[in-house]
């Protein structure tokens, strides 16, 4: 298990960024405060489990399953 | 400016209160917003509301409308002083715009607000060390109580006088870059470094840079074999660091017991699979049963008002030309709009409190998965949700949609969305055939039928949008990255100013052309070719012998509106329309609505009390289309299936030449509003048939 992202977080889960696999949506997600070594914790999910909810740097971000994938965690 | 959720619209009403000019059209915040603030006894400074924005560098086209200003110092709206709202309980995320609107060199002032939900959140925020480290004044204020606004004021003085800029750029770009920033400033003759960096990375999207300045960037890029992407996630990171390091000093933060917020309590129940859906769905059906049965008293007041009204001026002024112009002409049209004034406030005050309560963003949450289906994006919702109030602004909300293509099927779908504009037509036309009866004791029938066209309305709009998305390939990829922002009270006057400025829009637009129409219209139906009335009348007048008095002067009425110019256009365009069962009176009605649907009603009313020659007064709409006969079946004219069959024409069909007219500004392509009107139009046709071939 080398590669999570925070796609495969599971409710409540915590855990930390490590990096991006996706250099533009990078961009978004970096100024939206999603940054290495940031701690994020999956709040909820959407009904069918797409979009889901983080908890990151202090406020609550929504994103696509395929977006939150790009995040790979420690 | 400032992030979105931050609390500028506030802040902006409460320095601008009623002195706000808003775009044409009535709906929310969507286009530039600016308003004039008294600041002292000479100066009046205009203020501008800029779009919500997370950073300088855009990622739809309202965002581009902030980097657009804020790089071209040449722009007519570039700022004097800018006043950044930053949200006090998340300073960390929302400093980060202001660093850049700083490092650009525009004097700035730090407006912390929400600083109670900081404090409750245990963050105490230090103001004096924050000014001291960003070197710009830094204010507290409460947008929400308008707390601290003699201190904006004192601020925006201040820096017009002799304005405090920072001592040296919070991230300077020439620290990794010194030849390439330097070489740029040269060449453009900048003397800001990061504006120098913008030119770099943006000047793709500058539309004030011309192809030939555009082209040297890309030379200078190439030569020093600069990576935009790169730079832009390292600035962001180091700015980031920066500011985390600013905070630890500036903000004290007690330790949390990590408990779950009541807003955060709050979405495990609106998003949850099931509770998420039937709230929503229930939400939706109590604003329909409130627009229908809230209103309700209110209309028959204006209406009868209106009616009593029309009977004293009939019966006060002396009988003329004039005195029927007045009346049956302006009056009559007139009416027939201030009557809905009481339902478009309440439909705009309900999608405004969704809006300001933090709902709408959850929406979005639960139905992007869904919309993705359809080609579009959970960000449509807010689009096709304002398009049940007016398809114009709902159309320019569009911008906040980041991809090209889900934002092209969101524009072309949202004019299906039943608009207030067609909420008089649904009205009067329920009210005809439609029971007033309560099922299951709780839901009045007359309600349910009005929300079942809304809900055609939404399902067509979700088929177009999946046909659309099958006609229009794209490499593009969608993306739906979102704040949620903590649920809030709505603040009474965001709302209240936002259905002020709607109903106001509406009268004053609406009732304009309505009334330009009206009076074309009564001229159009009391004149007619040389003596072709008069003739008309003769006739009528020779074959009835022996009839009464009241039921001949119907008859030469009768006669003489079909007799007039804008009886023969009806005639004219009947053949067209009879297959959905309308005739040559519908005929004037669908032509002059043509530009705009809502004037339907008001040329029902005028061709209807022009029709009636007995001067009855006191009369509504509702009743004189009840009494209507058809001269064929000698029935009612309004039968069921006449009734629906135009309903479901209304519902589909493109009457409104301000929406195609926004389509055209937003696309910049003639094709696009030409395709909506051509779609729209054929499936009107198509679905009245069908309705009236069934129903009769």
């Amino acid at each position: 298990m080398s590669k999570r992202s925070v796609a495969d977080l599971k409710i409540g889960e915590r855990a930390t960024i490590q990096s991006f696999n996706d250099q533009l949506m990078s961009l978004k997600l970096l100024e939206m405060g999603c940054l290495p070594g940031a701690e994020v914790c999956l709040h909820c999910k959407a009904p069918l489990g797409d979009p889901i909810c983080l908890n990151v740097a202090g406020y609550c971000l929504s994103m696509r399953r395929s977006e939150a994938a790009t995040i790979l965690v420690e | 400016m400032g992030n979105p959720n931050a609390g500028k619209s506030s802040l902006f009403n409460q320095l601008t209160g009623l002195r706000q000019k808003t775009g044409n059209f009535p709906g929310v915040t969507v286009d530039k917003k600016s308003g004039t603030w008294p600041l002292d006894a000479q100066t009046t400074a205009t203020i501008v509301d800029l779009p919500g924005v997370y950073s300088i560098y855009p990622k739809s086209l309202d965002e581009q409308l902030v980097t657009d200003i804020l790089a071209n110092p040449a722009h007519p709206d570039y700022p004097d002083v800018a006043i950044v709202v930053v949200d006090a309980s998340n300073l960390h995320r929302n400093l980060l715009l202001f660093t850049q609107i700083a490092d650009l060199g525009v004097p700035t002032i730090l407006a912390l607000n929400m600083l109670d939900v900081a404090r409750d959140e245990g963050k105490e925020v230090n103001g004096a060390r924050l000014a001291m480290r960003l070197g710009v004044p830094v204010i507290r204020i409460n947008a929400r109580t308008g707390e601290g606004l003699d201190q904006v004021r004192k601020a925006v003085q201040g820096q017009l006088l002799q304005p405090t800029l920072p001592a040296k750029l919070f991230y300077d770009p020439a620290e990794e870059i010194p030849e390439l920033i330097g070489e740029t400033r040269e060449q453009y003759k900048l003397d800001n470094n990061y504006l120098a960096l913008q030119y770099l990375i943006q000047h793709d999207g500058f539309s004030f840079l011309g192809a030939e300045q555009r082209q040297g960037l890309d030379t200078l890029i190439a030569r020093h074999d600069f990576s935009e992407i790169k730079f832009q996630a390292n600035e962001t990171i180091t700015r980031y660091k920066r500011i985390a390091a600013l905070l630890t000093e500036a903000v004290t933060q007690q330790k949390t017991d990590g408990q779950l917020t009541w807003s955060q309590k709050l979405d495990r129940v609106l998003l949850h699979p099931l509770w998420g859906y039937a709230l929503f769905g229930l939400i939706m059906l109590l604003i329909f049963q409130a627009i229908f049965a809230w209103a309700t008293p209110l209309q028959d007041f204006i209406d009868e008002g209106v009616a009593w009204l029309n009977g004293t001026l009939k019966e006060t002024l002396p009988p003329g030309p004039l005195t029927d112009l007045l009346t049956d002409g302006i009056l009559a049209g007139i009416g027939g709009i201030l009557v809905f004034i009481p339902q478009i406030g309440f439909l705009f005050l309900l999608v405004a409190l969704l809006e300001e309560s933090g709902y709408m963003a959850r929406v979005m949450v639960i139905m992007d998965r869904i919309m993705r289906k359809f080609g579009l994006n959970g960000r449509s919702v807010v689009p096709l949700i304002s398009g049940v109030a007016c398809a114009v602004p709902a159309i320019m909300a569009t911008r906040s949609i980041g991809t090209r293509r889900d934002r092209l099927i969101t524009i072309l779908v949202t004019p299906l969305m039943s608009c207030s504009a067609r909420l008089p037509i649904y009205t009067i036309l329920i009210a005809l055939v439609v029971p007033n009866e309560r099922v299951l004791g709780l839901f009045n029938l007359q309600g349910l039928a009005l929300m079942g066209l809304y809900l055609l309305g939404l399902l067509s709009a979700l088929i177009a949008a999946y046909v659309l998305k099958l006609v229009l390939k794209t490499k593009e990829r969608s993306f739906f990255i979102m704040e949620l922002p903590t649920f809030k009270l709505p603040r009474w006057n965001n709302v209240g100013l936002t259905v002020w400025e709607s109903v106001r829009s509406f009268v004053w637009e609406a009732g304009r052309v309505i009334l330009a129409i009206s009076i074309v219209l009564w001229v159009l139906a009391n004149y007619g070719p040389g003596d072709s009335m008069q003739q008309a009348e003769d006739r009528v007048r020779a074959q009835s012998v022996g009839v009464e008095a009241a039921e001949l002067d119907n008859r030469v009425a009768s006669e003489r509106l079909e007799a007039s110019y804008a009886g023969r256009f009806g005639h004219f365009i009947e053949p067209a329309i009879r297959p959905l069962g309308y005739d040559w009176k519908i005929g004037i009605a669908l032509l002059s609505s043509f530009a705009a649907r809502e004037v339907f009603v008001g040329t029902m009313a005028t061709i209807y009390s022009i029709g009636d020659g007995a001067d009855e007064e006191g009369v509504t709409i509702r009743e004189r289309l009840k009494a209507e006969r058809n001269p064929t079946t000698g029935g009612p004219m309004y039968t069921e299936a006449l009734a629906w069959s135009l309903l479901i024409f209304y519902v589909f069909a493109m009457m409104c030449m301000s929406t195609l007219a926004a389509t055209l500004h937003e696309t910049k392509s003639w094709k696009w509003p030409a395709i909506q009107l051509v779609y729209m139009m054929l499936l009107a046709y198509g679905a009245a048939y069908l309705t009236y071939q069934a129903l009769s």
